[in-house]
Order: structure tokens, then sequence, then C-alpha cells
């Protein structure tokens, strides 16, 4: 199965992904939507980690370690991120990065 | 094919003007990436993205949402000033990135690599030696404790003062 598929078209599907990602991240106002482009550039990465382990170096894991301890940090900052945006919205009741003026309070 | 399908649902989870949607096409997004490393043979990654993100990630983000805005709400319309902007700079960034990568001749040596058991992802995970990953996993231990921690204190309402 993985024979019919050069590297190349995985890496620019990822490629693709990650600036979709950018994209969303610098249109968008609210907070959780940025998040949301964070997470899809999040797993371009993971997907060139894992490809470029696959066919290039298959016999240690590196890039198989890397895309778990990228999902682990992943999952942290997003519980942290949205713990923010929680206490933020029940302080200013918005999430909109615009009106976010001050953090210090 | 299956790649279209990712990368129309990646655009429409950011383009998109209500933020459920945007967070179940991010859903189709994850179950599209999980699919791509079963096609690359690494069932433990698949099933380790199926679970965190879409049973820990996805559910914290549509919490969050349904919690801080109507369902009805519309996300305000973008200008198309910035709309440009962010689409130039994107564009700009992929056709670099894109011509490196058909211009570089990769030598891919895909050996038909023996299955990958769990039993030896969690050896070589806490092995010391070489390409053995104790340190990264400690480190990482912690750094979930601190973030567990981080969230309970940020998130916690601060009690009233007694006036």
């Amino acid at each position: 199965m993985i024979e019919d598929i050069p590297l190349s078209h995985i890496l620019i599907v990822s490629t693709l992904i990650f600036f979709t990602g950018v994209y969303g991240f610098l249109t968008r106002k609210n907070m959780i939507t940025m998040l949301i482009s964070v997470e899809l550039v999040l797993n371009a990465v993971n997907i060139n980690f894992v490809a470029i382990d696959r066919y290039l170096y298959s016999d240690r894991l590196e890039g198989h370690f890397f895309a778990l301890f990228v999902i682990g940090i992943a999952a942290a900052e997003a519980a942290v991120a949205i713990a923010i945006f929680i206490n933020l919205y029940r302080n200013i009741r918005s999430i909109d990065v615009d009106e976010v003026t001050e953090m210090k309070y | 094919m299956g790649s279209a399908l990712v990368l129309i649902f990646a655009i429409m989870s950011v383009t998109s003007r209500k933020l459920l949607r945007a967070a179940i096409f991010l859903l189709f997004v994850l179950i599209g990436v999980a699919i791509f490393f079963l096609v690359l043979d690494y069932m433990f990654l698949a099933a380790v993205q199926v679970v965190v993100y879409m049973g820990g990630i996805l559910v914290l983000f549509i919490f969050s949402i349904l919690l801080t805005s109507h369902l009805s709400e519309k996300l305000q319309v973008v200008k198309p000033v910035e709309i440009i902007i962010a689409a130039l700079v994107s564009l700009i960034g992929a056709s670099v990135v894109l011509s490196v990568i058909t211009n570089h001749r990769f030598n891919p040596v895909v050996a038909d690599s023996p299955e990958i058991t769990v039993a030896e992802i969690g050896t070589q995970l806490l092995s010391y030696g070489k390409y053995g990953y104790v340190l990264p996993f400690e480190v990482i231990s912690i750094l979930l404790l601190a973030a567990m921690v981080a969230a309970i204190v940020i998130a916690k309402r601060e009690k009233k003062p007694e006036s």
C-alpha cells in the first residue's frame, strides 16, 4: 500500500494543511477558532514527522516518538488555553482578540 | 481523493462562520490525519490520535464553545484587506515550501519494516540506551502535571471578597 504513494505527495498535503492553519490564524478574531488553526498546524507537523520517519529512517522510530510527544504537548496546551479563555470570558464577557486589551488585573 | 477531502475540510474549518461547525470540520480533519497514520502502518499512533484529539481536545473545544457563545451567533465577517494579506502570506509560504519539496530528490528506503508492536514502542520509550526516550518521557510527564495544575488554578472561580 505504501509503495504506491511517493513521499512528496504526503509532504505536499501536509504543507497545504499547515498553510491553511496559518491563514486561519491570521484571519480569525475569535480565540477558540485561532486555537483550532493552531491544531491544524500541529497536525501538519505530525504528518511530516511520521511520513519522513516511515520513508527515510524506518528502523528507529524517531518520528514516531516525536509525534507522540507533540500530541501530548498539544493536549496540555489546549487545556491551559481553554482555561484562560473561560477565565477571560468570565471577566470581560468576550473572547475576541480585539477586545482583550489587558490580561493583567 | 482522500487527501483532497481532508484539505477541503481544513479550509472549511478555518472559513466557517459558525463556531460549532468549525469544530466539527476540525473533527473530520483529525480523522483524516488518523487515516494517514494508518496508511503509513503506524497503528498505535493512529489510535493515540483518535483517543487524545477526538476524545479529549475536541470535546474540550466543544464545551468551551458552548460555554462562551450562543449557538445561533455568527462570527463577524473578516475585512477583505485582511483576507488578502493573510492569503498572500500563506500562498507565498506554501509556494516556497512546495517548490523545495518538488525539486528535492528523496531517496526513500521503504523497508518492509516489521510490524511495530506496542511492546516494542514501550521498551524503546523507557530505555536508557541509544534511541531511548526516557528523558523526554519524564519531562513531558512533568509538563502534563504542571499544565493540569495550571488549568485548574486559572479556571477556578475567584472567591468573592466578603464585604
